[in-house]
């Protein structure tokens, strides 16, 4: 190359902003660079940690393979954690579902107090869910608990019965589903009704004019389109729902006897308050199938909409 | 069908969406009236099972407020939010908007692809990552200061306000810079002359939701911060008010009302734009 006039080096200097191949890079960067550094390093040393004898006090750390993956495959704990997560999720978002569905049908079209109703639907999903749980540990009192007196009141526990609803293991796991389905109803809610909203009216003109009834429109014409949104939002649902920890750490800590239990809460007992990095960094992998396999289908809808 | 067996149907139909949106609105906002009556009710209100518990038996006291501004640290702990939050802000403009603008632009059948790349790995949820990171922040000298939650905050909320931004600058017309790079200006200085002044809108939602995202976070405060002066609120109500035996109920369900409800109003006026950036573009 022959070398540039002088006058044209102060421009070439300046004109690498001009030059878009180079300008995108040079702006995304910082922010790649930082989640690459945030997410990506710790991910690794997850990772790294799983394989190994890692605990808070330790200096030097050994390679031991897969043994805190088969210590924590013989834990019964792991296998009810699992099954807690699992559970807790599928019983949680499928009610979810149904519920954010009725729900954002109902909130279609002009209403009076529209801006307050939506303010009251949005607040368990806008509040920290930690405080959020705090309210439902106070409903879900032993002794004070508002729904055992309404329930008593009403006459639907005799005035024997007193349930304990987070000392027991399947009143405990309800309450859990209960708060899960209570945070995530309003995310869906919002997610389904932006999708009912851009259907175009004239659909449902024509539906009404060729005579569908309410149920044949809804399963016939409404159900099917908003089909894909609906699947986003079970797709954030599944996601903060089955990694999330906050709602068992604050209403039951794992218990009683560690029956409530989650993947998430269980890895942070274990690596955090009992000091076993190695054991909580590989039970904390756990959860990142479900993690993955919705990026996939993540990616499969960007590919999509980016096509039609 | 006739006309008026028709309109006593639609006002069936409306009664129908009403009963169910206000049953929805009774259970979801229920936790929260009941903190509301219960930060204002006397202890002997409270703790006595013989009481109507959905009344105030004795007149309301502002008792439980006095005490959890006197004799908690809550006033610290949302001093420590805001100080947080700004700082959180900061970094995230910084690193998200120029980021979200070359997202926008970039031409190129992989620049979608990167955008949902970037907004997934907002997903990657804390419980993942929290352990190494313990060990991070602790090899890094700012375990148990507020300096840890600065430097790994941006982690999620840098994704999440990129691919939203990237949505809000894709809405800008290109005929805008086009124009102002034919009168001489550089393509960066489009960007800041013109596209920057018309953008606040979008940059303040950006803003509002770091904000309301550090303020819901939970797992990596209670996770690196140890010392009950450097809680932020949702950390420090939950793990400092219920230590111990003795749950201060009145004070804590004021908390998490005086912490939750402002953030909730401001949220309130973005949803539509935070919806968009959920939708993936499934909505069209």
């Amino acid at each position: 190359m022959i070398a540039a006039p002088a006058a044209d080096k102060g421009r070439a200097r300046w004109s690498f902003v001009d030059n878009e191949r180079r300008l995108w890079p040079t702006m995304l960067a910082p922010a790649i660079i930082y989640i690459a550094l945030l997410v990506g390093v710790p991910f690794v040393l997850s990772l790294f940690y799983s394989v190994s004898n890692a605990t808070v006090g330790s200096r030097g750390i050994q390679f031991v393979g897969l043994e805190n993956f088969r210590r924590i495959v013989e834990s019964g704990t792991f296998w009810l954690s699992l099954k807690n997560t699992v559970m807790i999720t599928v019983v949680s978002q499928f009610l979810v579902i149904v519920c954010a569905n009725i729900l954002a049908l109902a909130l279609t079209g002009e209403f009076r107090g529209k801006w307050l109703v939506r303010f009251l639907i949005l607040l368990p999903w806008v509040a920290p869910i930690s405080l959020g749980s705090i309210g439902w540990l106070w409903i879900f009192d032993s002794i004070y608990s508002v729904i055992n007196w309404t329930a008593r009141a009403v006459g639907l526990i005799g005035p024997h019965e007193w349930p304990i609803w987070l000392g027991e293991p399947t009143l405990a796991k309800t309450s859990i589903i209960i708060v899960n389905v209570w945070r995530i109803v309003p995310l869906a809610t919002v997610i389904i009704l932006a999708g009912l909203s851009s259907i175009p009216q004239d659909i449902h003109d024509a539906a009404q004019v060729d005579g569908a009834g309410f149920w044949r429109r809804y399963f016939e014409i409404t159900g099917p389109l908003i089909m894909p949104i609906t699947l986003v939002a079970l797709l954030f649902g599944i996601i903060f729902t089955f990694t999330d920890m906050i709602v068992v750490f604050v209403l039951t800590r794992g218990g009683p006897y560690d029956t409530t239990q989650v993947i998430a809460s269980w890895a942070y007992f274990t690596g955090i308050q009992g000091g076993d990095l190695a054991g909580g960094a590989a039970i904390s992998l756990f959860l990142f199938p479900v993690l993955a396999i919705v990026a996939v289908v993540f990616l499969l809808f960007a590919k999509r909409a980016e096509v039609t | 069908m006739s006309p008026a067996a028709a309109r006593a149907r639609r006002l069936a139909g409306q009664a129908g969406y009403g009963a169910i949106r206000l049953f929805f609105v009774i259970i979801l906002a229920f936790p929260f009236y009941w903190m509301l009556i219960t930060a204002f009710k006397t202890n002997k209100d409270l703790y006595n099972t013989a009481n109507n518990p959905y009344l105030f038996n004795s007149p309301p006291t502002l008792e439980h407020i006095i005490v959890l501004f006197r004799d908690t640290l809550f006033v610290q702990w949302l001093a420590n939010t805001a100080f947080v939050g700004l700082l959180v802000v900061a970094i995230t403009l910084v690193l998200a908007v120029p980021a979200g603008y070359a997202l926008a632009r970039m031409t190129g059948p992989w620049a979608q692809t990167l955008g949902v790349a970037i907004f997934l790995t907002y997903l990657v949820p804390p419980t993942i990552l929290f352990i190494p990171f313990s060990r991070i922040i602790a090899l890094l000298g700012v375990q148990d200061t507020l300096w840890s939650l600065v430097l790994v905050y941006p982690s999620f909320t840098v994704p999440f306000c990129t691919w939203l931004l990237m949505g809000f600058f894709k809405t800008i017309p290109r005929d805008l810079e086009d124009a102002a790079m034919i009168d001489g200006l550089s393509r960066l200085g489009a960007f800041l002359k013109v596209v920057m002044p018309i953008s606040l809108a979008g940059i303040l939602t950006a803003v509002i939701f770091t904000f309301t995202l550090v303020t819901q976070e939970f797992v990596y405060g209670v996770t690196f911060i140890t010392s009950s002066s450097s809680y932020t609120v949702s950390v420090g109500v939950p793990t400092f008010l219920v230590r111990g035996d003795v749950y201060f109920w009145g004070s804590m369900m004021a908390a998490c009302l005086i912490a939750s409800v402002p953030i909730a109003l401001i949220y309130n006026l973005f949803v539509d734009r935070f919806v968009a950036g959920f939708t993936v573009g499934a909505v069209k």
